[in-house]
């Protein structure tokens, strides 16, 4: 078990032939990702990386069987591809695309509700099942298997995380990269939900940033839901209000979504809470022994 | 992006929203010829000077000023353009401005009570949905009504199938108390601000007063409008209403290459890449001891050019005691950040404050030798708790 991707995911690549999606494709098939083929609208018939283009998502599933699609498709025309993929129905859909506008994620995103499908992302580095599937931008290498689940906004975060996940003798099962955006398909709560469901991870890092409430949603489901240890932490302290810190999403608004007041909550709802981000790996660590001690 | 009051009127009137009359002047002198053309053209006697900078609270600030006569406009708009406008939304170090509104009055007198309502559009981030907020408590600071009495602000969520519907702007319009004519001219302004907030993907539409004239005609009598950057590529004439001026001079000049980089108050430099991790660098930073001197993102591609880049910009600050730079190496190698920075220190060449290098991911070890060899006075760190413990030693 595992969430999301694993290595019976059939995945197709939107945008596959433009240099992110050939690139990063690349880097995915290495990982031993299973690649089935990839769209790109007008060479559909052709073969990239030793895979079939199609010119339709509707194609590429009829033919490939894919249920998961990542995509790498230029801002202007994500949201129409995401939808695209929701239609065909593909059942997991990672959109990597920086830059979307809000109209149009606001359109895909009452487009997809009520289908039979997940998005995660946009502006988002992907999901990781380790040693089974990357469908994302993360560095491979970083994600060695084990048992603790990880659910970010950001993404070389997650990558430090995992990092010290690993390092402190943990592993990863599934990483997921939500993304940093206002409207992302997938909310911490959700990726949270997903991942203390799955019988292979033990505890769940959740790292949240300044901006909105879904830290402090997903922190109030664990108070009444959880059942393993959550390690968190809310990037941001230092950021000064009114000014968005490079995520759009990442802008202190009011009282309520400042790091402070998010990590307040975050502790009251029974959750390791740490100050320092270079602290999560042993927290972690920490947790779970008292867990099975 | 934010842009100024008198564009944001701009684009209210093509979508047929009335919002007065104005004219823009950066001296007293142009002020009065622009006061004189709107008394040709509308006849008021009375104007009122707006600054004109990127935020709110004006009015309180000493931005917002009433003159009965031309020499009183020359007056106001000599005292203030080049004042440092300082409101709740600037913060205090003030912005400085460059532009003043000359406005017709739209407060004059007549049949009815002149009115002044609160309304604005936004995305409900927590539902995915545009909302319009309003309240009969228009004018005032909204934040101060939203604190003191909540229950006067009320909410109107479109369904973005199908969009703003016509009962729903009746239902704002009542629950402003309005009827007859002014109850008719508000679902119409209503309609139009909703169209013209979405067809011009803009983030927020904040009008602060609208006012119900005299004779009972709507106008829009100032215009905070934020555009979404995302969506800035459909609309290349509103690209152009960007005012640098508005902007710190150093995050513009880090924007042209391509850095994310915001100005902040402390004694700690950094470079990183990620937004999250350049964040938490700010965290770790503050738990050292030190306080950050800025946010700096060097995006994905932390090649050796735009490292240079950032360290010229980080050096820029007078304030700044040292430099964490923190990279996690994923797609980017850290062997050829190493190079980078090693490069970056020659080409600037006299960089007096120490500076600290963790470079964590793909080849850090090598990385860390190749800082090592190069005889540089750099402190080099792979565990972010090293790079942590060596701004704390450094300003010790």
């Amino acid at each position: 078990m595992s969430v999301l991707v694993n290595k019976n995911s059939k995945i197709i690549v939107q945008g596959f032939t433009g240099t992110e999606g050939t690139f990063h494709a690349t880097q995915m098939i290495e990982y031993g990702t299973n690649v089935v083929g990839g769209v790109t609208p007008g060479k559909g018939g052709s073969k990239h990386l030793d895979r079939p283009v199609f010119n339709t998502v509707q194609q590429a599933v009829e033919s490939t069987g894919a249920d998961v699609s990542i995509i790498f498709v230029p801002p202007a025309f994500a949201a129409d591809a995401i939808m695209e993929s929701a239609e065909a129905g593909i059942k997991v859909i990672v959109c990597i695309t920086e830059g979307i506008p809000t109209r149009d994620m606001i359109t895909a995103k009452e487009y997809i509700k009520g289908r039979n499908c997940r998005l995660i992302g946009p502006n988002c580095p992907g999901v990781i099942t380790a040693g089974e599937a990357k469908v994302g931008i993360m560095p491979g290498f970083v994600f060695k298997k084990g048992k603790i689940g990880i659910v970010s906004k950001s993404g070389t975060l997650t990558y430090e995380a995992a990092d010290q996940v690993v390092k402190a003798g943990l592993g990863i099962t599934t990483a997921i990269g939500i993304g940093g955006d206002p409207i992302i398909g997938t909310s911490t709560k959700e990726a949270v939900e997903l991942l203390m469901n799955d019988p292979e991870t033990e505890g769940i890092v959740m790292i949240g940033e300044i901006g909105g409430t879904m830290e402090a949603d997903a922190a109030y489901w664990i108070k009444q839901n959880g059942t393993k240890p959550v390690v968190g932490f809310i990037a941001g302290k230092t950021a000064p209000a009114g000014r968005t810190m490079g995520h759009a999403g990442a802008i202190v608004g009011g009282a309520d979504d400042t790091a402070d007041a998010k990590m307040k909550i975050l502790r009251e709802c029974g959750i390791h809470v740490v100050e320092s981000p270079a602290v999560i790996g042993k927290t972690m660590a920490a947790a779970l022994k008292k867990v099975t001690a | 992006m934010n842009i100024h009051e008198y564009q944001g009127k701009q684009i209210l009137k093509k979508f047929g929203i009335a919002t007065g009359e104005g004219i823009v002047a950066e001296t007293p002198e142009s002020a009065v010829e622009a006061a004189k053309k709107l008394q040709e053209q509308t006849g008021t006697k009375i104007w009122v000077v707006k600054a004109q900078v990127h935020a709110g609270g004006r009015g309180k600030a000493g931005g917002v000023k009433v003159a009965k006569t031309l020499d009183e406009v020359k007056e106001k708009a000599k005292a203030i353009l080049g004042m440092n406008l300082v409101s709740r939304q600037t913060g205090p170090q003030g912005k400085v401005v460059h532009k003043v509104l000359i406005a017709n009055d739209v407060y004059y007198p007549g049949e009815s009570k002149p009115q002044e309502f609160y309304m604005s559009v936004l995305l409900d981030r927590k539902k995915g949905h545009n909302t319009i907020v309003y309240s009969q408590e228009g004018g005032m600071d909204i934040e101060e009504v939203a604190e003191k009495t909540p229950e006067k602000i009320f909410k109107e969520e479109v369904d973005p199938k199908v969009g703003l519907q016509g009962f729903q702007c009746r239902k704002i319009a009542f629950n402003l108390g309005l009827d007859g004519q002014a109850f008719k001219e508000m679902t119409k302004f209503i309609a139009s601000l909703y169209k013209a907030y979405e067809q011009t993907d803009s983030s927020m539409f904040e009008i602060n007063p609208v006012l119900k004239t005299s004779d009972n005609k709507i106008i829009a009598v100032d215009a905070k409008v934020s555009l979404d950057n995302n969506g800035l590529f459909r609309h290349p004439d509103y690209v152009e209403m960007r005012d640098v001026l508005e902007e710190d001079a150093t995050e513009v000049e880090a924007g042209k290459f391509g850095l994310n980089y915001v100005k902040l108050d402390g004694n700690v430099g950094c470079m990183v890449n990620g937004a999250g991790l350049a964040m938490a660098t700010m965290d770790i930073i503050k738990l050292s001891g030190g306080d950050p001197a800025n946010f700096l993102d060097v995006g994905g591609t932390a090649n050796a050019e735009r490292v240079e880049n950032a360290f010229r910009i980080i050096l820029k600050d007078p304030n700044v005691k040292a430099i964490l730079v923190n990279i996690f190496g994923g797609i980017v190698r850290c062997d050829r950040v190493a190079q980078g920075i090693v490069d970056a220190y020659k080409n600037i060449g006299n960089i007096k404050v120490p500076i600290i290098v963790r470079l964590q991911g793909t080849n850090a070890i090598e990385a860390k030798k190749l800082i090592a060899d190069s005889g540089l006075k750099v402190f080099s760190a792979v565990e972010l708790q090293e790079a942590a413990d060596l701004v704390k030693k450094v300003l010790s």
